[in-house]
């Protein structure tokens, strides 16, 4: 009797764990997928709205229009250290030598060339709606930067949070499909989401997260507790904010709020990005922003 | 076992992250630099205000008014820091105020940040005797300048 208990035990764990390798299977592209000539010009502004230099960029390292991507930047966090990698053209420090489909699929599966999940702390989930036409041009553009030979530092993170395998169940749970905004939308609202939604990944900040770490997504936009631990960051559904599309525009483009004070914090580096791009991009953002509902 | 499989994701999550930061209030009984320069603030929004309500097409753009508000602007840009900016006024020594230690001890880079204002706000008396596209313009590019200094100088709200 014991020994049947023991053997369907035995069972039963290698089921889960045939299921546990199955769910976290990074996920690949077919290997003939193309990405459409890159256009550099458009690759830039891609490269402004996705916050990329944000992260990787050193700061202070080269200049605004061409800035070193050698990574470095530590985000603390309760279960350790990460460091953003060298995304430079450098072939053997950043991603010179990558392919088009390995920056793809890094992008917009959060997977590595060698096949491992990256944490989402690079904001993929995000980056997944990125058009495979901005994802050339921004890959196009970024070959154009300097190349930096800084080697990337590895994470400091404990047991069991080292283990990149796991992140294939987290994203099963987190990785949403479609647009958090849905119903009638016009051309320019559809532009906007994209540029919210996908591109600039507002929601990452101005989004709580569940136990899971997942987007509690009942609350979008609602605000969130400030990763430092001081104050919020600010819930910015339209009910709440009071700012009209105009107000909007103009805080997106200049960083001055109605009562003409200026973003501060982690917001005022995003407006700085959103300044870069056309104004109907800016007005796009606030025509999604005054669709999403209201949360209190 | 699934508390292990799940534990990491959190941990990446929790990094995509932001400081908070606002603005800080006046103090009732702060130094009186601090209310000075604080008033000052109040002047530069107040004009930045009229340009900007005419720059978001809430008012009619007219060359007087705007010349007006640019020219106050200006003015209240040049005020003399020496005066303003007293020694021990910091963020965190004494009440009411969110200057931050840098402003004393980057002098010279608070000052270009200073300087950065005075241009700014000669610009916008240039744009507002041209039209509303040069005051739209002029506006990005003062906008650009209060978040420039308030980055680097001014401390968070709490
Ligand atoms: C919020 C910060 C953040 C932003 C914004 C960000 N990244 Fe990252 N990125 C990271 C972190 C952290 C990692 C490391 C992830 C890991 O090791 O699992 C990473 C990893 C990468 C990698 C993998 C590098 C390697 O050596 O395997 C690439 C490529 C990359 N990012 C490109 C980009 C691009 C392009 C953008 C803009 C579209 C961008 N990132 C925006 C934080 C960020
Ligand atoms: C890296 C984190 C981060 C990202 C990404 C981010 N924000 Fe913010 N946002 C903040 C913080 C922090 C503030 C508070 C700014 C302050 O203290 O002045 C803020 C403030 C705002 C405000 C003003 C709210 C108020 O009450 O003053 C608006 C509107 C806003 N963000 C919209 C957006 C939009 C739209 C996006 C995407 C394009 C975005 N944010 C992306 C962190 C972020």
């Amino acid at each position: 009797m014991i020994r049947v208990l023991l053997r369907l035990a035995l069972f039963t764990a290698a089921v889960a764990g045939l299921a546990f390798w199955a769910v976290t299977r990074p996920a690949t592209l077919p290997a003939d997928t193309a990405l459409p000539a890159g256009d550099p010009v458009n690759g830039a502004l891609v490269f402004a709205a996705a916050g990329c230099a944000s992260c990787h960029a050193e700061p202070g390292s080269g200049s605004p229009d061409a800035p070193v991507l050698s990574g470095g930047r530590a985000f603390k966090t309760d279960f350790g250290t990460f460091y953003a990698p060298n995304i430079s053209p450098d072939p053997d420090a950043g991603i010179g030598s990558w392919t088009e489909v390995d920056f793809a699929r890094a992008l917009t599966k959060g997977v590595s060339p060698d096949g491992q999940h990256y944490y989402p702390a690079f904001p993929y989930t995000a980056y997944a709606f990125m058009t495979p036409q901005d994802t050339g041009d921004l890959l196009a553009y970024m070959r154009t930067l300097p190349a930096s030979p800084t080697v990337s530092q590895p994470h400091d993170l404990g047991f069991p949070f080292s283990i990149r395998r796991g992140l294939g169940v987290w994203k099963v749970l987190n990785q949403s499909a479609d647009y958090h905004l849905q119903g009638e939308l016009s051309e320019q609202e559809v532009r906007g989401r994209y540029i919210a939604e996908g591109l600039a990944h507002c929601s990452e900040c101005h989004t709580e997260r569940d136990a899971l770490g997942g987007l509690n997504r009942s609350r979008w936009m609602a605000g969130a507790p400030s990763p430092t631990g001081k104050g919020r960051i600010p819930n910015i559904t339209p009910g709440v904010l009071g700012w009209s599309e105009a107000d909007l525009t103009a805080y997106f483009t200049s960083g001055l709020t109605p009562e003409y004070d200026s973003a501060g914090g982690d917001m005022a580096v995003v407006i700085e990005n959103l300044a870069k791009l056309p104004e109907a991009d800016r007005a796009a953002l606030a025509a999604y922003m005054l669709r999403i509902e209201t949360v209190r | 076992m699934k508390k292990r499989v799940i534990l990491p994701l959190v941990a990446a999550l929790a990094v995509t992250a932001t400081v908070g930061t606002a603005f800080g209030d006046g103090h009732a009984n702060a130094d009186p630099a601090i209310k000075a320069r604080q008033a000052q603030m109040s002047l530069v929004a107040y004009n930045m205000g009229i340009l900007g309500a005419m720059a978001k097409g809430e008012t009619e753009f007219s060359t007087e008014t705007a010349t007006a508000a640019a020219e106050s602007l200006a003015k209240v840009a040049k005020l003399d820091r020496s005066i303003l900016w007293t020694d021990g006024t910091v963020q965190g020594e004494v009440p009411g105020t969110r200057a931050k230690a840098e402003i004393w001890t980057d002098a010279a880079g608070f000052e270009k940040a200073a300087v950065g204002l005075e241009t700014a706000a000669d610009g916008l008396v240039v744009a507002a005797g041209q039209d509303l596209d040069a005051l739209r313009a002029a506006m990005q590019a003062a906008g650009a300048s209060c978040g420039t200094c308030h980055k680097a100088y001014r401390g968070p709200k709490n």
